[in-house]
């Protein structure tokens, strides 16, 4: 079964087409990365996907279950990070994560899952501080382990690593490739090129609400004649 | 140059976040100064009263001219029934039934009984204000007289020269006989309903309220409710949560609020009479009520603010958008504070009554005088009121708005910095 489904999606703001017409899918175990740059797109898609956004026209499935129809069914299985989250400052941290796992289940399912949370988040003793005295790593780190401890079907992460310095960035991206492995499926962004071309099964490259080119990184690089996803990039957009 | 620094300050503390509570106190302020003025008139005005003359002496004649120069008089007669439905048909304030022997009493240096039956048509601090006027007649009458007795020089008691005549009071307020009691001393003693009450219920909203709004302010500014809203819980489940969490933490401030304004209202307390000897009390199903009546308003509030907060930006402008409700609650307050539901125009009474925060604050004195049909409605106007609201608060939830504001308003705001991201 395909995690994500997306057939001619289109969503507007108003007049204003931020996405136009894009198709992709994502499969089960794979992880696939939305990259292009600032207002491209990314955010809208992947707020589409998480039940956020309403549909303009076009089709959006998630493990067969159809937006916005059964956007209830599909919060069951799915786990959103946005790119500028937060959490809520006058809970400590494993508050915090308490709070996110009673919605996910009960008993001895919400202590693992806690306990996965604190695990990914690894913030020592720091877990029993307000999160209003978190740096911003530590918060994203948080956040992070938030996102993974319920054990998603699919995860939708806009920009994982932003914020982290290198060292967490790749205890994060880590962590990504390890839920993939235990089944999840991953719809990421990111500005990172270089990032997406490590982790990302698949990429799409988006640029003005359009999805300009697909594939894997080696396909992408092949096609475009170019050293790197970035040059791919610029040269795909030109 | 400094001109162009005047200008930049005053484009950024221009707002409508600033200007915003400054017309909601000068309407509050204009809605009260209207009632106060018709207060003036009211002051102004001769008292409508009736007059039942049984004695027919120098005295009874005496305070007949005072009454009939200073008072509008709709009855003159001798039969105090009559004269009591007179009054109470033409809107009077009282009836003044001078009894038989009045001038012979006095003669004989025992004052002259007045005895004043009052209708009183409402419990406000304003409502009694035409009575207040009618009581300076009787003072009138008083000194007619004494003057009399003095240029007789009948060698009587200068206590009696100096207080000629004793009041015998009743009044009729809402069905209910109160003997021994004008409508001023009864108001007095109403005033911790007439006060209490209005002002408990106007904190208690705007504190629940800034609560709730502010949680949505905060949900935006804490970049939280993008997280919120893709959890696996129904829509309406996180608007109720929303609104019961910030009930509580509502009915907590205010308990704390009310303590010490109880404290300070009993500073007020004028009499040690007990309103339970004149039936003016409440039974366990009338308290039982009360409660549900405030938890039913606070219900609708709260909603109310839901559907505001999903406005707010972030934390700052949460704070703006209590005005509304700080508004609508003031207005309730004052004019029931002031006035009775009874007395006020049409128009107002309307008002108050679609206001859903107006209901507790009437429900102790309408209870007290049995008026069931006006605080049940009220209740079930407040969970009507609350389930659209809720309805209304669910449906944004399931839309756009939430995150992406007034779409059209931000594409044609774009070069304002109120474009989305894409």
């Amino acid at each position: 079964m395909k995690a994500v489904e997306v057939r001619e999606l289109v969503k507007d703001y108003g007049n204003f087409r931020a996405i136009n017409g894009i198709s992709f899918e994502v499969k089960e175990g794979e992880i696939f990365g939305l990259i292009g740059p600032n207002g491209a797109g990314k955010t809208t898609a992947l707020r589409v996907v998480a039940t956020l956004l309403q549909i303009t026209s076009g089709s959006v499935t998630v493990f067969g279950y159809e937006l916005p129809k059964e956007a209830g069914e599909v919060r069951k299985i799915i786990s959103y990070l946005p790119e500028e989250a937060g959490a809520y400052k006058n809970l400590t941290g494993k508050e915090y994560l308490n709070f996110i796992a009673k919605f996910f289940g009960e008993g001895e399912k919400f202590q693992s899952m806690v306990q996965r949370g604190l695990e990914i988040a690894n913030l020592g003793e720091r877990i029993n501080d307000k999160v209003d005295t978190y740096s911003k790593g530590m918060t994203r780190l948080l956040l992070v382990g938030r996102a993974l401890m319920v054990n998603p079907r699919l995860a939708i992460l806009d920009e994982p690593t932003s914020g982290l310095d290198v060292v967490n960035a790749q205890e994060v991206r880590r962590i990504i490739n390890s839920s993939v492995e235990a089944g999840a499926a991953v719809l990421l962004s990111s500005h990172n090129m270089l990032e997406v071309e490590l982790l990302c099964h698949r990429i799409a490259l988006i640029n003005d609400g359009k999805i300009v080119a697909s594939g894997t990184a080696a396909e992408l690089k092949k096609e475009y004649d170019a050293g790197n996803i970035e040059e791919a990039f610029v040269k795909a957009i030109k | 140059m400094i001109g162009n620094i005047i200008k930049k300050e005053f484009k950024e503390l221009f707002t409508l976040s600033t200007l915003l509570p400054i017309v909601v106190v000068a309407l509050v302020f204009g809605f009260v100064g209207q009632m106060v003025g018709n207060v003036g008139e009211t002051i102004e005005e001769k008292p409508v009263i009736g007059i039942a003359d049984m004695d027919g002496g120098d005295f009874s004649d005496i305070a007949m001219s005072v009454l009939i120069e200073k008072a509008e008089v709709i009855y003159d007669g001798s039969d105090a029934e009559e004269g009591l439905k007179e009054v109470r048909e033409e809107n009077g304030v009282a009836l003044l039934v001078i009894p038989e022997n009045f001038s012979q009493n006095i003669y004989a240096n025992h004052p002259g009984e007045i005895e004043i039956y009052w209708i009183m048509r409402g419990a406000g601090m304003l409502d009694s204000v035409s009575s207040g006027v009618a009581e300076g007649l009787i003072q009138s009458v008083n000194q007619e007289i004494s003057k009399e007795l003095i240029q007789q020089d009948n060698s009587l008691d200068p206590a009696l020269v100096l207080a000629p005549t004793t009041r015998i009071e009743t009044t009729f307020f809402k069905g209910k006989k109160v003997e021994g009691l004008s409508p001023s001393q009864l108001s007095s003693m109403l005033i911790s309903q007439s006060v209490v009450m209005p002002v408990v219920v106007m904190m208690l909203i705007i504190m629940a309220g800034v609560a709730v709004i502010s949680s949505m302010g905060l949900e935006k500014e804490n970049k939280t409710l993008e997280t919120l809203l893709t959890l696996p819980v129904r829509r309406s489940h996180i608007v109720i949560g929303k609104v019961v969490g910030s009930a509580l933490v509502g009915v907590l401030m205010a308990a704390i609020y009310m303590i010490g304004f109880l404290y300070y209202m009993r500073s007020f307390q004028i009499s040690d009479i007990n309103l339970a000897d004149f039936g003016l009390t409440l039974g366990m199903q009338d308290y039982l009520l009360v409660g549900i009546s405030l938890f039913a308003a606070l219900l609708a509030g709260l909603s109310l603010c839901i559907v505001l907060g999903t406005f707010a930006k972030n934390y700052r402008s949460a704070q703006a958008l209590i005005f509304p409700i700080t508004a609508l609650a003031m207005i309730s307050s004052f004019t029931i504070m002031f006035k009775d539901f009874d007395t006020i125009p049409a128009v107002l009474r309307v008002l108050l009554f679609a206001i859903p925060f107006s209901h507790p604050m009437m429900a102790v004195r309408a209870l007290m005088l049995d008026n069931y049909p006006l605080v049940i409605g009220g209740i079930a106007y407040a969970a009507v009121f609350t389930v659209i609201m809720i309805a209304v608060a669910v449906r944004i939830f399931n839309s756009d708005r939430l995150l992406t504001g007034s779409v059209q308003k931000r594409v044609g705001l774009g070069k304002l910095g109120w474009g989305f991201r894409r």
